[in-house]
């Protein structure tokens, strides 16, 4: 059963192949035989086999939705009522939500099964998932190999089939490199297009979620129960969610796809960009042309990004003070204490950095030079994509500068490891949507290609992704020891 | 104060505005719930919640814009200020900081007579925070997330006043002003209206402003008056006596009379304001301020300035009848249903009416006697029925009971006796009895005449006219 596709398992419902029981236990017993993947932070066995109940008394009557009974699970990112909401830290490692966010109010509303929550590095910062209180996932590709980050849990329970689609966010990247070094399909939207409300935030102008499948087909499904205006997210985006599915096949003969030459310097790995393009070149096959153009400014999409970033998760992490919620220290000697105490101890390190690189860039004297040139940056990378994409439909390139990496190869060099979100980071500068898909192997492991849309393009990015995986089967390569 | 020295104030005043929800959430503001009732995951800031903005509030901010004649900002800004403190749940206060939604405006005072324009800076949304209770938890703090989220305005003025009583008339006139509008009850007691004031000193005569001091939170015009004075005092003291005043903010206390120091510039925090993301900017169509501003209610000045033309009313009368929305319209209703005794009912407002609401510490919406019933009594003295003074008894009357003036004057026989026979009567056995008053007005001392108008109105029960009665007597004395 784990290795059906979304339509097949919702047809399978429906004939009555198999039960929602039946296939939410199977899932459960994979996610137990494979829990040294450390995936999952939280696996909710008892109100998923609760909900796959419900699922197939809804699917008898016939009126169920298209993900009913279909069983997914959730980064530990979004608020789940009752069911622990840990965000990858000791800080939430004791919070149970109050209220279910917005996305997975969607899920529960189109009938689907939530198996668990998913394993993440600390509040969404990290490119490894080494940065989890619950400690690093494996990459079942390389088990002694980082999935990548932050949504690593996501992508490496997607790969090795603990379940058939999941969710995960994506700030600098955290959606598509770890799909990149996974193999799979994962899709940031265009920012505004699905609800901030309850996933708690990183950097609020660059979060976004997004789904994670096995392939576009699957992840078109997944992001229209997850897209649409919500009234309780000023910044999610009042317009119409087209449907996803139906222009899936449509033709791409004639599709203008750029290639930006920064993305292709002589410092890429040359078998990086022979698997590149390669894809490129199967795209062409397609009657897509192919042109090359000019983004002068993406070179500056770190520096401004780790400014931008990090001041805004200062803010958004001073709410963690040990007085209402989430870890509080021992016997605190004052407020001063309980405040640097309970955050000094609850905190990882690579939180920490970023509340401190965050805070020192708002600082009187410093805003100007830091948070304000940044927002100025953030201008020109969005300029230099808009100008791309009048020209061309989509551009494309690789999504990560090398394949997945060692346990603990890069968690001494933070740089090191800031630069594997090179080619992610400036795309949610822009707030467009991009894709990662499976385009190859070098030495046995994963390689994305990435595909990047003008904004709400979505419809546009899964059919780019849909008609290669009709002709390529990357995407259906399953790593060894999960078939 | 010394007359050497001049004092210059700007006052800070936070009104709360008088929306039903609170201006991030859906939590209600009414005031006096059980701690934490009137708090949801929005205002507790739990993880993953988001802002978004009451409309109300925006409406309420433009509608205070246009009444001061100010520039209301076609894109203004939410942003984060970020202080740690157990009442603030965020970490930071959602405020307005670089681009405010009100600009540049004005609003005209009079002190002894004399009007002055006070400039106001600008005036920007923020939500308040919560209150850390100190009391009955046994050397613990509790926390009451009730009142995080309201919302404020946040007025702030020039450094235009030039003393305690100005910063006092300023202080009135903006309460006067967001009362009348609808966008903030008002209620000192309650929170709703707060005042910081910045003071410094200078000698008379410099143009150059000197270090100011912040005092904080003063809730009473008694005490925005005295925490200034004592503060312009001591500042002038610390000069004289070679001392420099530093930037520092102070708290005032009540019971002693006396501020004294919070913290000091140099410990000030560093609010690191920036833009809030979780928030789009704020934008004001100019249809919107048009519809806000065909909604604007007869404003304070030009309601007094009409009162004065329309029913003739001295300057004073009109400005206590128009201190407040609900009094001018009382006033206009007794003026009216009394059939136009403008002058009367202004008296009558401003006099026993007052008086009265004053005493029994009541406001005029919560007033015993209603307009329609209060129009009932002047319209008995306006045609000669009751004397005035017999009015005061009636108006007694109609405070304590539900009946009307006219049932009033019935049942206790107060009508006035027009029969100028007998009034002649009583006038006549009055100046039979009294040979020595007589003797000494006819030798000309006036005031022997009021003894025998005393006598009259005695013997009268108060039922004569007085004028009549005065006419009568002259008349029949000199002869």
């Amino acid at each position: 059963m784990h290795k059906l596709t979304l339509t097949e398992l919702a047809a399978g419902l429906r004939s009555k192949a198999f039960s929602s029981v039946e296939l939410t236990q199977h899932f459960l017993d994979r996610t137990h035989q494979h829990h040294d993947l450390n995936a999952f932070i939280t696996v909710s066995a008892d109100s998923a086999l609760q909900q796959a109940q419900a699922a197939d008394q809804l699917l008898a009557t016939g009126n169920a939705g298209p993900l009913a009974g279909i069983p997914i699970a959730q980064k530990d990112i979004f608020c789940t009522l009752g069911t622990k909401t840990s965000c990858g830290s000791k800080m939430l490692d004791n919070f149970i939500a109050p209220y279910d966010a917005t996305v997975v109010e969607h899920f529960n509303s189109a009938g689907a099964v939530m198996l668990g929550k998913l394993n993440m590095d600390e509040f969404a910062m990290g490119s490894s998932n080494e940065n989890s209180f619950y400690g690093p996932v494996r990459n079942p590709w390389a088990t002694d190999c980082v999935p990548g980050g932050s949504s690593g849990g996501s992508a490496a329970a997607v790969a090795a089939r603990l379940a058939p689609a999941v969710t995960g966010t994506d700030t600098g990247g955290s959606i598509r490199q770890p799909a990149a070094l996974c193999g799979i399909t994962g899709l940031k939207p265009t920012y505004g297009r699905v609800s901030r409300y309850g996933m708690i935030a990183y950097a609020s102008s660059l979060d976004q979620g997004g789904p994670m499948a096995r392939s576009a087909e699957d992840a078109a499904l997944l992001l229209q129960v997850m897209a649409g205006f919500d009234p309780k997210d000023s910044t999610s985006v009042d317009q119409t969610v087209p449907d996803y599915s139906t222009s899936l096949n449509d033709s791409l003969q004639g599709l203008k796809i750029g290639l930006p030459k920064q993305f292709f310097s002589a410092e890429l790995d040359s078998q990086m960009a022979a698997t590149i393009q390669a894809a490129i070149a199967e795209y062409q096959k397609l009657g897509a042309e192919v042109k090359e153009v000019d983004m002068p400014n993406l070179q500056l999409a770190i520096p401004a990004y780790y400014v931008i970033a990090s001041a805004e998760c200062s803010s958004n992490l001073s709410r963690y003070d040990g007085v209402r919620f989430g870890y509080r220290c021992q016997n605190p000697a004052d407020l001063t204490d309980l405040y640097t105490r309970s955050r000094g101890e609850a905190f990882g390190a690579e939180v920490k950095r970023r509340i401190l690189m965050g805070t020192y860039a708002l600082s009187a004297g410093y805003y100007d030079a830091y948070y304000l040139k940044a927002q100025q940056v953030r201008r020109l990378i969005s300029d230099d994509f808009k100008r791309a994409l009048s020209e061309v439909d989509v551009l494309m390139g690789p999504v990560t500068p090398n394949t997945a990496f060692n346990i603990g190869e890069k968690t001494s060099d933070p740089i090191q490891m800031y630069l594997e979100d090179i080619y992610t980071i400036a795309i949610n500068l822009a707030g467009l949507p991009a894709m990662s898909i499976p385009a190859g192997f070098i030495d046995g492991k994963p390689v994305g290609l990435h595909v990047i849309g003008n904004y709400f393009s979505e419809a546009k990015l899964l059919n780019v992704g849909h008609r290669y995986q009709q002709v390529t089967d990357w995407h259906l390569q399953v790593p060894k020891g999960f078939e | 104060m010394n007359s050497q020295w001049e004092a210059v104030i700007g006052l800070e005043i936070h009104t709360q505005l008088s929306t039903k929800s609170k201006i991030f959430s859906g939590a209600a503001t009414a005031y006096g719930a059980e701690p934490n009732t009137q708090a949801c995951a929005v205002d507790l800031g739990l993880p993953g919640v988001l802002p978004v903005l009451n409309k109300d509030a925006v409406r309420k901010a433009v509608t205070f814009g246009l009444a001061i004649d100010a520039e209301i900002a076609p894109h203004s800004v939410f942003a984060r200020k970020n202080y740690f403190y157990p009442d603030l749940p965020k970490g930071y206060q959602i405020s307005q900081f670089e681009l405010p939604i009100v600009g540049n405006g004005h609003l005209d005072i009079e002190v002894d007579g004399v009007s002055k324009r006070i400039g106001i800076t600008r005036a920007h949304l923020e939500e308040d925070a919560g209150k850390s209770l100190h009391e009955d938890f046994h050397g613990l703090t509790g926390i009451d997330l009730n009142r995080a989220g309201t919302p404020l305005l946040e007025i702030v003025s020039e450094p235009d006043m030039r003393s305690a009583k100005e910063a006092v008339a300023y202080m009135r006139k903006l309460h006067e002003l967001v009362r009348y509008l609808e966008i903030c009850d008002g209620n000192m007691q309650e929170g709703s209206f707060r005042c910081d004031a910045n003071v410094s000193v200078r000698p008379k005569g410099q143009n150059e402003f000197g270090t100011r001091a912040e005092i904080k939170n003063i809730n009473s015009f008694k005490f925005v008056e005295k925490a200034i004075n004592h503060e312009i005092e001591r500042q002038i003291d610390v000069i004289e006596g070679g001392g420099k005043v530093v930037q520092e903010t102070r708290l005032y206390d009540a019971n002693k009379d006396e501020t004294r120091s919070m913290r000091s510039k140099e410990e000030a925090n560093d609010y690191r304001y920036f833009p809030d993301p979780d928030l789009l900017p704020v934008l004001i169509e100019e249809s919107l301020k048009n519809e806000i501003r065909t909604t604007l209610p007869e404003l304070p000045d030009a309601k007094k300035q009409r009162f004065i033309e329309q029913y003739t009313l001295d300057n004073e009368s009109a400005t206590t009848l128009t201190s407040s929305r609900e009094l001018a319209d009382f006033y206009e209703t007794v003026v009216k249903a009394s059939g136009g005794e403008a002058k009367l009912a202004g008296n009558w407002l401003t006099g026993d009416v007052l008086g009265a609401l004053n005493k029994a510490g009541l406001e005029i919406g919560d007033c015993p006697v209603n307009a329609e019933r209060l129009s009932g009594l002047l319209k008995r003295i306006a045609d000669n029925t009751i004397s005035g003074k017999t009015a005061k008894q009636v108006f007694d009357k109609l405070w304590n009971s539900n009946d009307s003036a006219d049932e009033i004057i019935e049942k206790e026989g107060l009508k006035q006796i027009t029969d100028t026979g007998a009034i002649e009567a009583i006038v006549d056995k009055v100046i039979a009895a009294n040979p020595v008053p007589v003797e000494q007005y006819r030798a000309g001392k006036d005031k022997a005449l009021m003894a025998l108008v005393g006598q009259i109105m005695k013997e009268t029960q108060g039922k004569a006219n007085p004028g009549e009665v005065n006419k009568m007597l002259i008349a029949k004395l000199k002869n």
